[in-house]
């Protein structure tokens, strides 16, 4: 490693790298937030095309190196018991993507007080 | 899929001493946003067309009586129809993902690379900085295409930050198309003269806004009996330009801190090329004429001025002016549309050059071999061979021999 010391903790390195550029960033969606969700979502993306590349390096080193033969993986076959775990499981990521709809549609059926009614109702009479 | 339509790798740029180097998944993040953009303008781009045609432009018409006039029309219209909102948000922010992973990538090894730009430019009389040199409001008010920290911006000593990040990142708007030095203008203007002026031996060449001299090398590299001189304000972009062009193996270049509006210290005709690229975009109103005048003051009689730009607007239809706007607004561009409307012969004639002298060009880089390898055939470049706009005048020689593309 350098003797150099930039004197940037890794902190700032983080928030240098996501800096703004100066000029005023204009919006194109009709709603912001909706805007800055997209943004999040391509980010996303990125990295789950990055981790993709990343297992077909991790298949490529394994076959090189022995370990499994190629085709292995697109031909291995789960044993019943995997199966049902991974149904499980794609159940549970599902549920934690959409987690959003499911408590809209809880909210849809509760009838849940908002807070400022509660906080009336808990100081309805005088302390 | 077919072999030809993949795209080429990040990894395959070359890896001059200074480059950053990146890890597995930081290539593959560049990957993914090299494609992204490819796929934003091959399969997204063309639906902004088509709303254009079949919702913007009737309305348009249904308004006003009449077909489109203006990009700014067009424009105003365009930004309350729903496929170009979507495009654009997906294009400014491609651009914002690509400055952060760049600068991410870079800043995770700052320390190494100033190390080595320390080493480099360590009494060495090729790099000239020069403290007093004021960054221009042109550079200064917005980070242009929305580089943070634009081209000069420095976080500690020394640092390079913007420079390398810089340098790492056109290759992500451009697919390999710039060549494994993301240098095809220049290749292409040293194509351009070996091809069809084979006896110009210019002594002095001066280019002007070199940032970090990728496209100034290949003049250093085509001409190694002349001396070159590249000029920026950037003190970053310089040490870096220095530094790279060292490691490539150039000694005939030297980068001098200087402001383009005034370059007294170099005297009256004392070069015979003088070069910019992509840089009168970058300029404004005040700056222009300053720096035209300081070019036509440098050049020797019968030397060569060539400008690479994009085309003019002029002649274009308003979709495609309204197009290439984009960057104007929404890029961190603003002096892209207002260049892009002169009448550039008008301008160089009121700043004393001969408009007899003056002539247009596309200028052609050879597809990099080592980004898209061997052809099959001879000649075959999958359509892949940027033409670069060039603008350019032989002092004093009325250019009547029309110049031919190559
Ligand atoms: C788009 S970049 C040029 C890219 C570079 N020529 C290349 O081909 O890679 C524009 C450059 O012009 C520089 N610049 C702008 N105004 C200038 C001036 N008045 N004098 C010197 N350099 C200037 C900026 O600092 C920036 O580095």
């Amino acid at each position: 490693m350098s003797e150099l010391n930039t004197q940037l903790s890794d902190a700032e390195k983080i928030n240098l790298a996501g800096t703004k550029a100066k000029g005023q960033r204009p919006y194109f969606l009709a709603d912001k937030q909706t805007e800055q969700a997209l943004s999040v979502a391509m980010t996303l993306a990125m990295e789950l095309s990055v981790t993709k590349e990343r297992l077909a390096s991790l298949e490529c080193l394994l076959v090189d190196k022995g370990l499994i033969a190629k085709g292995e993986l697109d031909h291995y076959q789960p044993s019943k018991e995997e199966v049902a775990k991974r149904s499980v499981d794609t159940q549970a990521y599902l549920a934690r993507v959409l987690r959003i709809m499911q408590q809209d549609k809880e909210e849809l059926e509760a009838n849940d007080p908002d807070m400022q009614s509660v906080q009336d109702e808990l100081t309805k009479s005088e302390y | 899929m077919s072999n030809s339509s993949a795209l080429p790798s990040w990894d395959v740029l070359t890896k001059h001493n200074v480059f950053p180097v990146a890890n597995h998944d930081e290539v593959a993040r560049l990957n993914f946003l090299t494609h992204l953009n490819v796929h934003l303008s091959s399969q997204i781009l063309p639906g902004v067309k088509t709303a254009y045609e079949t919702q913007v432009k009737p309305e348009i018409v249904a308004e006003t009586g009449e077909e489109p006039s203006s990009r700014h029309q067009v424009r105003q219209h365009m930004l309350n129809n729903g496929y170009f909102q979507m495009w654009s948000a997906l294009r400014r922010n491609t651009m914002e993902m690509r400055h952060q992973a760049a600068r991410a990538q870079v800043l995770g090894q700052i320390e190494n690379i100033v190390d080595k730009v320390d080493k480099a430019c360590h009494n060495d009389a090729n790099l000239q900085l020069d403290d007093n040199v004021v960054v221009p409001p042109n550079v200064a008010m917005v980070d242009i295409h929305c580089q943070p920290g634009c081209y000069y911006q420095e976080y500690f000593e020394n640092d390079v930050t913007v420079a390398a990040s810089y340098d790492l990142g056109l290759f992500v708007t451009t697919a390999g198309l710039l060549g494994a030095l993301s240098d095809g203008g220049g290749q292409g203007i040293a194509n351009w003269l070996k091809t069809q002026h084979p006896d110009f031996k210019p002594k002095r060449i001066l280019d002007i806004g070199c940032t970090v001299g990728h496209n100034a090398l290949p003049l250093a590299e085509h001409f190694p009996d002349a001396q070159v001189i590249a000029v920026d304000v950037a003190r970053p972009s310089l040490r870096y330009a220095h530094a790279r062009a060292k490691s490539l193996g150039l000694n005939n270049i030297q980068f001098v801190q200087a402001n383009a509006e005034d370059l007294s210290q170099y005297a009256d005709g004392s070069f015979d090329l003088i070069t910019t690229s992509m840089f009168l975009h970058e300029l404004s109103h005040q700056a222009m004429p300053k720096i035209l005048k300081n070019i036509n003051r440098l050049l020797a009689d019968g030397g060569l001025n060539l400008h690479l730009e994009q085309p003019q607007y002029a002649g274009m239809d308003v979709y495609q002016q309204f197009i290439r706007d984009w960057d104007t607004y929404f890029n961190n561009e603003p002096y892209w549309g207002p260049m892009h409307e002169l009448d550039l012969k008008q301008v160089f004639a009121d700043c004393g050059f001969d408009p007899q002298d003056m002539f247009d060009v596309g200028v052609v880089s050879k597809v990099d071999e080592k980004i898209f390898g061997k052809p099959k055939s001879e000649g075959e470049d999958y359509g892949r061979s940027p033409v670069w706009n060039a603008l350019g005048l032989w002092k004093g020689k009325n250019a009547k021999i029309s110049e031919k593309v190559a």
